[in-house]
Order: structure tokens, then C-alpha cells, then sequence
């Protein structure tokens, strides 16, 4: 076992320390050392999406992230969307819509919506389609996350509209 | 059951029960358990597709200072090379052995040889690649037409060919031949005007669940084996555990953690009783996961297939016999989907002269397993392609052709059965109805080519045993305990059913999936059983709730429990001219103590399934990429309990069915290797490789349920491959049968290439 290293981040706006081997991935460090295990792992190699997490403003496959790499970093994992306030529109449009039937990709999906909608706040089906398509889904067809995360930038944006 | 009687809670859309834990990541997964002494267990694969086991060396991994156990077959109980019930099917328990740690040979990459447990998960990966195997490498057969042939490699010495209870002459490949007919086939040949006949063939594909399989387990100094894994049925884990461990069911309890899809491919164990068999050595907590990797190497794909159809018709469209050849991989073992598919192949229509023969061909492939109407999507791929070539001849309407020769009520079935209330012709006619149907397709836009193609599908849904219990709460909320893991939104619509004979709403009732020390025995999360058999003990369980409440009200108001009434929700009496009524939640306060409902259920009945599909597409033709365009998918549910998720089955089925038509299949190379053992590599369709996908729900309720409920969650995947081969086909003029139509098969066929 090789020496581990020290590493200072921010997840889910929490200052936290830990040790890693230099080896072990974000994800692992997530899931093993830290026991947020709402990021999933299906492929381990950054093509299923379903380890989404939300590094800085980049969304990544936190499977081929190093733990090292989150030095310095601010890490968003499924389980900082929620609030104290109650779901993100989000998950509430997931709920509504039926977004979800497994769910084990659902935490990626949300992840990568959030981090869509952030960017581009009234994308259109082609867009939710394109940007998506690095998170997989088995069950769903995709036809009710299409339509969830279409309803939640509409959701958000009178949330906005009426802010204002 | 009246067509008009209106429901309260079935037929709406209420938040799934377990939605909040999946939204938030709070789901509780199999490899989500984490104990602080565990050990992790990793196993060595054979590298090679076919090789003699001459021995094993375990000195140097032992000396590994993190590794605690190494396990190969000889460390599994001896088991008897017999057949044996399990659950609800059949198994010979040394092929069931074999395949989770491979004995005297090892017969596809993959193959478990030895096992591992070690202190942390690296060192385990390091430990496995220090265990030294002597293996004699043999040729390996990876092609099912190749494994017929008498001089080809044979995979089990011992093996005969079971041919409707007798021995044949077969190679010693060739599992089993069964044959259906019924008719004179002769006869019905010559009575045509028109005869197709041809040879299609599908690839090895796998259910690609993005969970992967995972297993923890703990073994108690009293003997009592705990194991928590990923799994559409706690009950048939326990039950395989038994047989390959030889330990009774009572000292095994296991744990349905939520599950990460399966699709029929998470029934079989593979490293569970790998991880029970670590933990009992090593008294410790063993934890496994596999990599995804070991996922498509080790774990049962769907069956490959080579199948012949020959139909005649006459000059009206009627289809005059039918005849078909399937021969289907069955992997390491005997065992393919190959009596399914056999089943369904021309179930959807009424034929007077038909011949099916089947045959399970064992190869140097994984044992397969089940995927989501297991045989029928391969099978039906072939009629239904075979009946658009005849339509295409006869310049006759695919929905025209469906009309003239569907099958309904009273119409007898090709393995025997006749057929009770089904509703294949109404998913026909909503096809020709449909604005999809109505409006037609542009040709050749841009260059490119279009096709819209047709299918129907055909499944028989399961019923089976399904355990439920009620305990209703002194506030009138009730938990409702089941044993059927929820893949696909199960709790709601089991749920739901019980809240409609209660008059409560969705959200009064708390549904939980429990182990199999807390509840009664119930199948498999498969067969399209669940909405329909755990859903009917769940209706039963509810009615002995209600009958308990109409004692307790009529004690309560000093009559008898037939002066009670019950309506919506409500418990209603008169009683000396006055009008008395008590709410659910009234009596159950009242109640003074838990009232506790307990059903098991063996539901027969379970009415079939039938679907029928349209699609538009457009196929590149300078690179051969088909895109689809447009797809309808048209399916009788019987009853649709929650309609979002009946619709989400048909359309998950239906992605699945266009990663088969067009993108998926296990790559080999000469020793057998698989190539593409990635999810870069082995191609499932992304949001951005489909369309919407619209889904009408056609309703012609299943006699055999109160509710009139029909399975739904298989036959949306039987037919896709059709309606998307005859698409293309149509798209380029010439007739495509194999599968997947990738790119370069598409420009084949258009002779580009």
C-alpha cells in the first residue's frame, strides 16, 4: 500500500479533509471513505455517467477523477442538491414526470441537469438530448427525463420571473 | 368486471414511495453497504475460452499478507449431476455449481476459477493474478451452426441430447430438440400462392443493467448466513444458495438491497454464494462488486440465434402454414430461451399448419440468461420480418395483413392452449387509427433514404407465488410488506391496488421490501408477474383488512358485521332508523390494537401480452447510419395501475429494442475473446440516439384480475427488431437479416461496400 495523501476540498459547501492512496479515484474516495454513496458506479471507466458529481462548474465522471485532484476544489455530489428548503425543482420534476424506475442512474442524471440548466436555462429538446447523452439509462427510454428536465428549466424559470 | 366502473387510485399518477430516497441518492444499493471489519473478495477468470483445469496453485497468493481466504471449486459441497426444482423452475444443480466456480473445465472467458477475500480491494485484485493455473487450452465453439456439426469441440462429455424425452442422434452440443406442430404442414405449403422463406440471425447481446452485480455476506457463529445483495428475487437467491452450499433455507436469510435493473438478469448468482463461501471461512463480513467488465465476460448475455421461418400465404393475405427452425445459445450450460421464443414466434396470429422446432446449443460462451421476454424478441424478429417480405410481395398492408390473420379469443395457440380474452387485434387497430399510420413518410429527402416498418409481439406473462402482508396503523395509515424487489416503480402500483379495495389514497399506504425472514415466500421480480400476482395478494390481503374492520365497526356500533357496508372508504350502517359512519382512519383508531392481514397468492390467469409498433427512419446511405425518426409504441396492459410507469416499461423496452436492432452485440475474436467488454465499446443507445417515443395504452382487461391487470413490462422489446428491420429494409430495398443492421451490414446490404 502506497503512502496516503492529505487532501483539503469543499463538498456539498462543507470543508472536509481526508487521506487517499494516490490511486483511489474521487469516486471511491466518495463512496469508501467518506460514505456518500448517492454517486454510483456502473462502468468505472467514464462512460455510463452514473458518478456524476459536479467538480467547480465542470461537471466530470468522478470514476476517472482522482481523489487527489479535489484538493483545493468544490465538489457537488447528489446528495448537496436538496436543500434544507426542500427538493430541487429538479428532483421534483423527476418525481412528477416518473423520471425514474431503477433509479441507480438517477443521481448522475440530476447532477448533469442541474449543471445543464445552470449553463443554459431554456435549452431545447435537442440540447437536454445532447447534453445527456454521457449519462446512460437502461430503463427509462430517456422519453420522461427528457420531459422532466424540460419542465424544471420552465419550473426554474418562473421561479426567476418571479424573484425578480 | 364492468368496463365503465371508475377507480379511485388506479388509473392516476401519484409520486412513487421510494421516490425521494432515488432523487436524492439517500437508496439504499447493494454496493452501498459498507461494514467496518469487511473483507473484499475478488475472483480469478479463466483467460481462455475453452481449457482443461489440470491444477491450481494458490502457494504464492496465500503468502500475500492481505489476503485472509482462497477459494476454487473443490472448497463447494459436491453436488449430484441431477436435475432439481428450483423455485420455480428446474436446474441441473452441477451445471448450476460449475458456473459459479469452474470444476474440471473451464468453458467461456470469463469462467470463475478461484476466489479471494483480502483486507482491502486492491490487494485482493493483486492476489487473484498471483494464483497459479495450469491450464490445458482447448478449441473453443462460438458459433451455434459450428457447435451442430459431429466433429466440433465438444463442451460436456456427458451430455446427451434430449429430444422430446428421448435420446437422439444428435451432437453431443445439442442440449435439447423440441418440436411443436399441429396441422398438416404439407398440405398448407401447397395451398399457397405465395411462400417466403429465410435464414436470419441475431447476435449475443446482454441485458445491461447499469448496476453491476454485488453481494455482501456474514456468516454467525450459530450457522446463519446473512447475505445483501442486488437481486429481482431474494427467495430464488436463498433457494440457489441451498442447493450450492447444502444448507437448509432456514439458516439463510437474504437481503434485497434496491436494485439497479436486471431485466431477467439478475435471477441467476453468480459471486453471492462466492461471497457467502469467503464469509463462512473467514467469519467475517465478505463484500463483492463486480466490474462491468466481469458484467459482460461473466454474466448471462441473451441468447445469440440463428433462425429459419418459412410462411405461406395465399392470394387474400391468409396465411396458410408457418414453419420455423430456432437454434439457440444456450452459452456454457444448457438452458437458452430457445422453448420461449419456440412459444412465441407466430403466437400473435391464427395458423392452421405450423411446425417449431427448437434446439438449446451449448458454446464457449457464458450461460445465458434471461433478458425481458426472454427468446421472443430474437424469435419474433424472424416471423415478422418474414410477414412484411410476404406483405411487401402480395403489395398488401402490414396492418391490413395483421387484421386479416390475428388471433383472438377462443383462437387456439401454437403450443396448444386456446387463447382467453387477449388484445392483439385492438393494438392493430389502434395502429391503423393511429395519426403516425395515417400520415406517410417522404421517401427520399436530402438524398436519404426512409422506411416505416411494422411489428407485433407477442408474451405470456407470468403469474406464480407472491406473499403480502397489511398491518394497519392506529392512525389508519398502513405499512404494506411484500417480497417482490421494485425495479421499475412496483411499490406504487401494488400500492395502489390496495389503496383502491381500502378507499385510502396512494400516499396512506407505506410499502416495504423486506428479507426473506420477513415475509412469505415470493417469485422473481421477472415474467411480468409482479403488478399482476403480488398485486392480487396485495388486493387479498387488503379484503381480509377490510373484512377485519367491518368486525370491528360492527362491534363497535353493537350490530352484526352484516349489517356493515363499506364505499369508498367509508363504513356505513343504519341502526334504529339512523344513518352511522365510521372512516377508515375512525376504525382504525378505534380499533384498539394493530390489525395485521397475511396473504399468500398463486395466481393463474395471468392473460397475455401483445404489442404493436410503428416506426419511421432514415438511413445515411454513404455511411449506413439509420436514424430513427419517429416511433409508436401500442401495447394492451389490461389495466394500466399507474400509467406513467406502464408507459415508462413500453418505452425502456423499446430503447432497449433499438440498441439491439442497430448498435449492440458481443464482438468475438478466433479464441474467443470478447472485444468489446466496455460500455465505450458495446453501444447502447443514449438520449441523443432516440427520439420521443409516443406510447399508447390500449385497455382490454385481463379476466384473471380483479382489476383486469396485464403484465407489461416484456413485450414492448419483442417487437422493435422487427418493426425496426423491416423499416430498413423498406428504407433501402433489400431485405436485412441480421442483427444489429450496424453501419457496415447497412452498406453491405446496399452493396457499398
Amino acid at each position: 500500500m502506497s503512502k496516503k495523501t492529505h487532501v483539503q476540498t469543499e463538498i456539498n459547501g462543507e470543508g472536509i479533509e481526508f487521506l487517499c492512496e494516490p490511486r483511489q479515484s474521487l469516486l471511491e474516495v466518495l463512496r469508501d471513505e467518506l460514505h456518500l454513496t448517492g454517486a454510483k458506479e456502473g462502468c468505472n471507466n467514464g462512460n455510463c455517467g452514473a458518478c456524476t458529481v459536479l467538480m467547480g462548474d465542470r461537471i466530470v465522471n468522478s470514476c476517472i477523477v482522482l481523489g487527489v485532484e479535489a484538493e483545493g476544489e468544490k465538489i457537488e455530489t447528489i446528495e448537496g442538491i436538496a436543500t434544507s428548503e426542500g427538493l430541487h425543482p429538479i428532483q421534483q420534476k423527476f418525481l412528477e414526470h416518473a423520471a425514474l424506475q431503477c433509479g441507480i442512474c438517477t443521481p448522475g442524471f440530476i447532477v448533469s441537469s442541474k449543471a445543464l440548466l445552470e449553463q443554459n436555462p431554456t435549452p431545447s429538446e435537442e440540447d437536454v438530448r445532447f447534453w445527456l447523452a454521457g449519462n446512460l439509462c437502461r430503463c427509462t427510454g430517456y422519453h420522461k427525463i427528457v420531459e422532466a428536465v424540460m419542465d424544471a428549466a420552465k419550473a426554474l424559470n418562473t421561479e426567476v420571473a418571479d424573484n425578480a | 368486471m364492468p368496463e365503465d366502473k371508475e377507480f379511485k387510485v388506479i388509473g392516476t399518477r401519484p409520486i412513487r414511495h421510494d421516490g425521494i430516497d432515488k432523487v436524492t441518492g439517500r437508496a439504499a444499493y447493494g454496493a452501498d453497504i459498507h461494514f467496518p471489519d469487511m473483507l473484499h473478495g475478488k475472483v480469478l477468470r479463466s483467460p481462455y475460452a475453452h481449457a482443461r483445469i489440470k491444477s491450481i496453485d494458490i502457494s504464492k497468493a496465500s503468502s500475500h499478507p492481505a489476503v485472509k481466504c482462497i477459494i476454487t471449486s473443490d472448497d463447494l459441497p459436491l453436488v449430484e449431476d441431477t436435475i432439481t426444482e428450483l423455485g420455480e423452475t428446474v436446474i441441473n444443480l452441477k451445471y448450476l455449481s460449475d458456473n459459479i466456480l469452474a470444476s474440471d473445465k473451464a468453458l467461456y472467458k470469463g469462467h470463475p476459477v478461484a476466489a479471494v477475500a483480502a483486507t482491502d480491494p486492491y490487494a485482493a485484485e493483486e492476489a487473484i493474478n498471483m494464483i497459479e493455473v495450469d491450464y490445458e487450452i482447448l478449441e473453443p465453439v462460438l458459433d451455434v451452426r459450428q457447435a451442430m456439426e459431429p466433429d466440433a469441440p465438444v463442451l460436456h462429455e456427458s451430455l446427451k441430447t434430449e429430444s422430446m424425452g428421448k435420446g437422439e442422434d444428435q451432437s453431443q452440443n445439442v442440449a435439447s430438440h423440441s418440436q411443436r406442430k399441429h396441422g398438416d404442414l404439407e398440405a398448407g405449403f401447397a395451398a399457397a400462392d405465395i411462400i417466403v422463406e429465410r435464414d436470419f440471425s441475431t447476435a449475443t447481446i446482454h441485458q445491461g443493467y447499469i448496476e453491476t452485480h454485488n453481494a455482501t455476506a456474514q456468516y454467525n457463529e450459530d450457522g446463519e448466513l446473512t447475505v445483501w445483495c442486488s437481486t429481482q428475487g431474494a427467495f430464488g437467491v436463498r433457494d440457489q444458495l441451498s442447493k450450492i452450499l447444502k444448507m437448509p433455507v432456514s439458516k439463510i436469510k437474504v437481503v434485497p438491497m434496491e436494485i439497479g435493473g436486471g431485466f431477467g438478469g439478475k435471477v441467476q448468482v453468480y459471486i453471492k454464494p462466492i461471497a457467502a463461501l469467503l464469509a463462512m471461512k473467514t467469519r467475517k463480513p465478505v463484500k463483492m462488486t463486480m466490474t462491468r467488465t466481469e458484467v459482460f465476460e461473466g454474466t448471462g448475455p441473451a441468447p445469440g440465434s440463428y433462425i429459419r421461418v418459412k410462411l405461406g400465404a395465399d392470394k387474400t393475405g391468409k396465411i396458410t402454414a408457418a414453419e420455423a427452425h430456432l437454434i439457440f445459445e444456450a452459452g456454457a450450460y444448457p438452458g437458452s430461451a430457445v422453448g420461449a421464443g419456440s412459444l412465441c414466434i407466430f403466437a400473435p396470429y391464427k395458423i392452421d399448419n405450423l411446425q417449431i422446432d427448437g434446439y438449446d446449443v451449448v458454446l464457449n460462451k457464458p450461460k445465458s440468461s434471461a433478458y425481458r421476454a426472454p427468446g421472443a424478441p430474437n424469435a419474433c424478429f424472424a416471423s415478422e420480418c418474414v410477414i412484411d417480405e410476404i406483405c411487401q410481395k402480395l403489395d398488401m398492408d402490414p396492418i391490413e395483413f395483421r387484421l386479416i390473420n390475428g388471433a383472438k379469443e377462443g383462437d387456439r395457440r401454437c403450443d396448444g392452449p386456446i387463447y382467453p380474452k387477449i388484445g392483439y387485434l385492438e393494438t392493430v387497430e389502434a395502429a391503423q387509427q393511429h395519426g403516425h399510420y395515417a400520415e406517410s413518410i417522404d421517401k427520399t429527402p436530402n438524398g436519404k433514404l426512409r422506411g416505416r416498418g411494422v411489428a407485433s409481439g407477442f408474451w405470456m406473462n407470468g403469474g406464480g407465488r407472491s406473499s403480502v402482508t397489511i398491518n394497519v396503523n392506529a392512525d389508519g395509515r398502513i405499512n404494506l410488506i411484500e417480497g417482490s424487489t421494485d425495479i421499475g416503480g412496483t411499490r406504487a402500483s401494488i400500492a395502489m391496488q390496495a389503496a383502491e379495495v381500502l378507499g385510502l389514497s396512494s400516499e396512506d399506504i407505506m410499502p416495504a421490501v423486506v428479507d426473506t425472514d420477513s415475509v412469505g415466500y415470493t417469485g422473481v421480480t421477472g415474467g411480468s408477474r409482479t403488478t399482476f400476482a403480488t398485486g392480487i395478494a396485495a388486493i387479498n390481503a387488503a379484503e381480509n383488512i377490510r373484512a377485519q374492520m367491518i368486525g370491528v365497526v360492527a362491534n363497535h356500533w353493537e350490530l352484526k358485521p352484516s349489517d356493515v357496508k363499506f364505499k369508498d372508504g367509508t363504513f356505513l350502517a343504519q341502526k334504529n332508523g339512523e344513518e352511522l359512519q365510521m372512516t377508515f382512519k375512525e376504525v382504525a383508531a378505534v380499533a384498539g390494537g394493530p390489525l395485521v392481514g397475511s396473504v399468500t397468492a398463486s395466481p393463474g390467469g395471468a392473460g397475455n401480452g401483445f404489442a404493436t409498433h410503428i416506426v419511421d427512419l432514415e438511413v445515411d446511405s454513404e455511411t449506413g447510419k439509420v436514424d430513427i425518426l419517429r416511433y409508436t409504441a401500442i401495447q394492451d396492459v389490461g389495466r394500466a395501475i399507474h400509467p406513467s410507469y406502464a408507459e415508462g416499461q413500453v418505452e425502456g423496452g423499446v430503447a432497449q429494442g433499438v440498441g439491439w436492432a442497430l448498435s449492440e452485440g458481443y464482438l468475438y475474436n478466433d479464441e474467443g475473446h470478447m472485444t468489446n467488454a466496455s460500455f465505450l465499446d458495446y453501444r447502447m443507445p443514449t438520449s441523443y440516439d432516440l427520439p420521443s417515443i409516443e406510447t399508447v395504452l390500449v385497455e382490454v382487461p385481463n379476466p384473471g384480475h380483479p382489476y383486469g391487470v396485464r403484465g407489461a413490462g416484456e413485450v414492448p422489446l419483442v417487437p422493435p427488431l422487427a418493426a425496426i428491420a423491416n423499416a430498413v429494409s423498406r428504407a433501402i430495398g433489400v431485405r436485412m437479416t441480421e442483427l444489429p443492421m450496424s453501419p457496415d451490414r447497412v452498406l453491405e446490404a446496399m452493396g457499398s461496400i
